[in-house]
């Protein structure tokens, strides 16, 4: 049996609508036969009438229901069609859902699903990584699943969570990856939890999402070519993050390369490397390196957009360089 | 056909409309502009098909009477004097086009061209060209409003006097009706009394949401007159009512009787983009809407405006005008990754100091962070 991403996330959205009478989900397209823009719920306003409901276009209502059904003991999962369009319910994410319970006292248990990172073709305005602008306020949880056991787990464990959850889902991940294996059989990794994916002992790549695999496949590449053994961390989760096992690898290797999808200023990267540069300065051997997207909005024209992101290439070139410092 | 019976002095001022915006020299040439969106989209879900576009096509099947009928009313900028704006939505195909807005461009930007105004960095129905009045839309929908107004707000401010007294139009759907910003921007453009328009296109769907999950008035143009503005709702599939209604909101708007909303019923014909099959449309509400362009020429013809060897002959010139177009470009080069400057500011003197901001892009070329000594 082989799942993908998106239906690891289906399958989890389905357990807890079945599990849960508080769940309920709300965003554009998520109902009838359509199911969402990327499949994500097809088939459960069928199975659970009543409890997928299509919103309008309105962002920013669909954020503030949702954080209006939480603190009432709902437990809202949104669905933005792209992460491009969460920035117009910003306001009620980071104002609302992420003030709440420091005011009040009373958490708001709210997850936000969103469809994040680069597709070819798709330009500007459907290819975001927003993960650094909504982690930059206290009060969000923000997770990056990269795996289908995680997409599958993670999302039980955000709908689980008592405070509000941005689970970034990547797009291209969504069909592209598949696992063999029942995701429910796999490792359920605490939420908050980075993890080694590959362990080595040259240098550590430092990624999440989408990038991920990119840096797995530039490892192998590294192992196999150059003779590097290098390390790879998924962060799984950005906000908390778990320096504690950034330190951890960071001190067996001693060289750090950072890759993300996203724009590099006072994105992820900055943050991660600035931890290891702040608290592990003394056991690097060479300064913590990141590589991430190029610094302009996302280019729809194929070679624009291949020449804007990182690839597995660019973590190996700065993994040579890191080796050689 | 019109949605809504209308007493007599409306009646009255209808006829009026239709004398100064439909008149028979009028109808040939909306039906032109109709056929050249119609056959400018069907060229390039063709092109879609043979894998030459970079991303989905959106088309304005069942749109173009209405869409095409604004930009036949707006005045293009020439060299020295501002003309008009227009923001265009997704469906406004045919409205680009009687815009001024090029075949040559359309297919640039959506087979990714160096060449294009968007210069393969944007796509598809995100293309505009701001000096010739196309503000290039952003997918959140309702943004395009605001921004209009500020175009309008701007040339107010600049002391534009009443006699080359300029408009804006946009467009919105059904499902951007229902976003902040369209609400924002459209109480802006009634608080300022803008000379401007707004053409809602009820096409029934919101990707794949239908109206009563949209909106819960009965027609839109209900808040037209909650904003302070005047509203108008058409049947957007009667070619000869969208000319007159459109050209006459148009008009009005630049004879400062203040904001104008056109609120056409319609349906979307295709799927959302020509990745949706558009398989959740049942097929009795799609049954309930004809198409724009077998209605028109029919209309027409029996109307005594055209015959069939006309229609004919226009599909055939039309067709021809959009094949020369496609080839004039297929040849032109797509941008090279190493020609960007890879920045996404205009002052050069700031980019300066962005090396050494530690950004390893991949390129080389943009600020590697240098971790090499
Ligand atoms: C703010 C925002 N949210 C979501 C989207 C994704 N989206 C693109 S088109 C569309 C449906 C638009 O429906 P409507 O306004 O009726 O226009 P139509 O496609 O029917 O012409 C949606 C939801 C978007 N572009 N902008
Ligand atoms: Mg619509």
């Amino acid at each position: 049996m082989t799942t993908s991403y998106v239906e690891a996330i289906r399958r989890a959205l389905g357990e807890c609508l079945e599990q849960d009478p508080r769940v309920f989900i709300y965003g554009q397209d998520v109902a009838g036969q359509f199911g969402g823009a990327f499949k994500a719920t097809k088939g459960l306003s069928e199975r659970f009438p009543g409890r997928v409901l299509n919103a309008p276009i309105s962002e920013d209502a669909i954020a503030g229901v949702a954080v209006g059904a939480a603190v009432d003991g709902m437990r809202p999962v949104i669905e933005y069609q792209f992460a491009d369009f969460a920035s117009i319910g910003f306001n009620q994410l980071v104002n609302h859902a992420a003030t709440t319970f420091w005011r009040t006292g009373r958490s708001c248990p709210l997850v936000a699903r969103l469809p994040v990172g680069g597709t070819r073709g798709s330009g500007p305005f459907h290819c975001q990584m927003p993960e650094a602008w909504i982690s930059h306020h206290p009060g969000l949880i923000v997770v990056s699943p990269a795996t289908v056991p995680d997409a599958y787990w993670m999302l039980k464990d955000a709908i689980a969570c008592n405070d509000p959850v941005i689970f970034c889902e990547h797009k291209y991940l969504y069909s592209h990856l598949k696992e063999t294996g029942d995701p429910a059989q796999a490792e359920h990794l605490p939420m908050g939890s980075a993890v080694v994916r590959r362990a080595g002992t040259d240098c550590t790549v430092i990624s999440y999402s989408g990038m991920l695999h990119e840096c797995l496949s530039a490892a192998g590449k590294l192992e196999q070519e150059h003779g590097v053994s290098v390390e790879v961390v998924d962060l799984r989760c950005l906000r908390p993050l778990d320096t504690a096992t950034i330190l951890e690898s960071a001190a067996k290797t001693g060289r750090v390369v950072v890759a993300t999808e996203a724009w590099p200023f006072g994105g992820i990267a900055a943050e991660v490397v600035s931890v290891i540069s702040s608290e592990a300065f003394h056991l690097l051997d060479a300064p913590p390196r990141r590589i991430c997207a190029q610094d302009t909005p996302i280019p729809v024209q194929p070679d624009l957009y291949a020449a804007h992101r990182p690839h597995a290439d660019d973590v190996v070139a700065a993994v040579l360089d890191t080796v050689r410092y | 056909m019109s949605t809504h019976p209308r007493p007599i002095n409306e009646a009255l001022a209808i006829l009026e409309a239709k004398k100064r915006f439909a008149s028979p020299a009028q109808r040939l040439e909306h039906l032109r502009w109709m056929m050249r969106g119609r056959g400018l989209d069907d060229r390039l879900i063709a092109l879609y098909r043979s894998s030459l576009v970079h991303g989905n096509v959106f088309t304005g099947h069942g749109q173009e009477a209405l869409s095409a009928a604004i930009g036949m009313f707006l005045k293009r900028p020439i060299t020295g004097t501002p003309g008009d704006v227009f923001a265009p939505l997704i469906r406004d195909t045919a409205g680009r086009l009687s815009f001024g807005e090029s075949f040559e461009d359309s297919f640039r930007t959506y087979l990714g061209k160096r060449t294009g105004p968007m210069r393969g960095r944007d796509g598809n129905i995100h293309r505009g060209d701001p000096t010739r009045g196309q503000l290039p839309m952003i997918s959140h929908l309702g943004a395009m409003v605001a921004a209009v107004c500020g175009t309008l707000l701007a040339r107010r401010l600049r002391g534009e006097p009443k006699s080359a007294r300029t408009v804006g139009v946009t467009c919105l759907g059904d499902g951007g009706m229902a976003t902040g910003a369209a609400h924002e921007g459209i109480n802006v453009m009634a608080v300022e009394k803008l000379p401007m328009v707004l053409v809602v296109a009820n096409n029934q769907v919101s990707y794949s949401t239908f109206n009563d999950r949209s909106f819960a008035c009965k027609d839109l143009v209900s808040r037209a007159e909650a904003y302070g503005m005047r509203g108008i709702s058409i049947d957007g599939t009667d070619a000869e009512e969208c000319l007159w209604a459109v050209g006459d909101a148009i008009a009005r708007a630049r004879n400062d009787e203040g904001p104008q909303m056109v609120v056409a019923t319609l349906m979307r014909l295709q799927g959302h983009g020509t990745h949706d099959d558009a398989s959740y449309v049942p097929a009795d509400l799609r049954a309930r809407f004809p198409d724009c362009l077998e209605v028109a020429p029919k209309k027409m013809i029996t109307d005594g405006v055209i015959d069939q060897a006309g229609v004919d002959a226009l599909w055939s010139a039309v067709k021809e005008e959009i094949t020369q177009a496609y080839e004039r470009i297929r040849n032109e080069p797509a941008p090279d990754p190493n020609d960007e400057d890879w920045t996404a500011w205009s002052s050069t003197d700031l980019t300066a100091f962005r090396s050494g901001s530690g950004n390893s892009g991949n390129s080389g070329n943009s600020g590697n962070s240098g971790a090499t000594p």
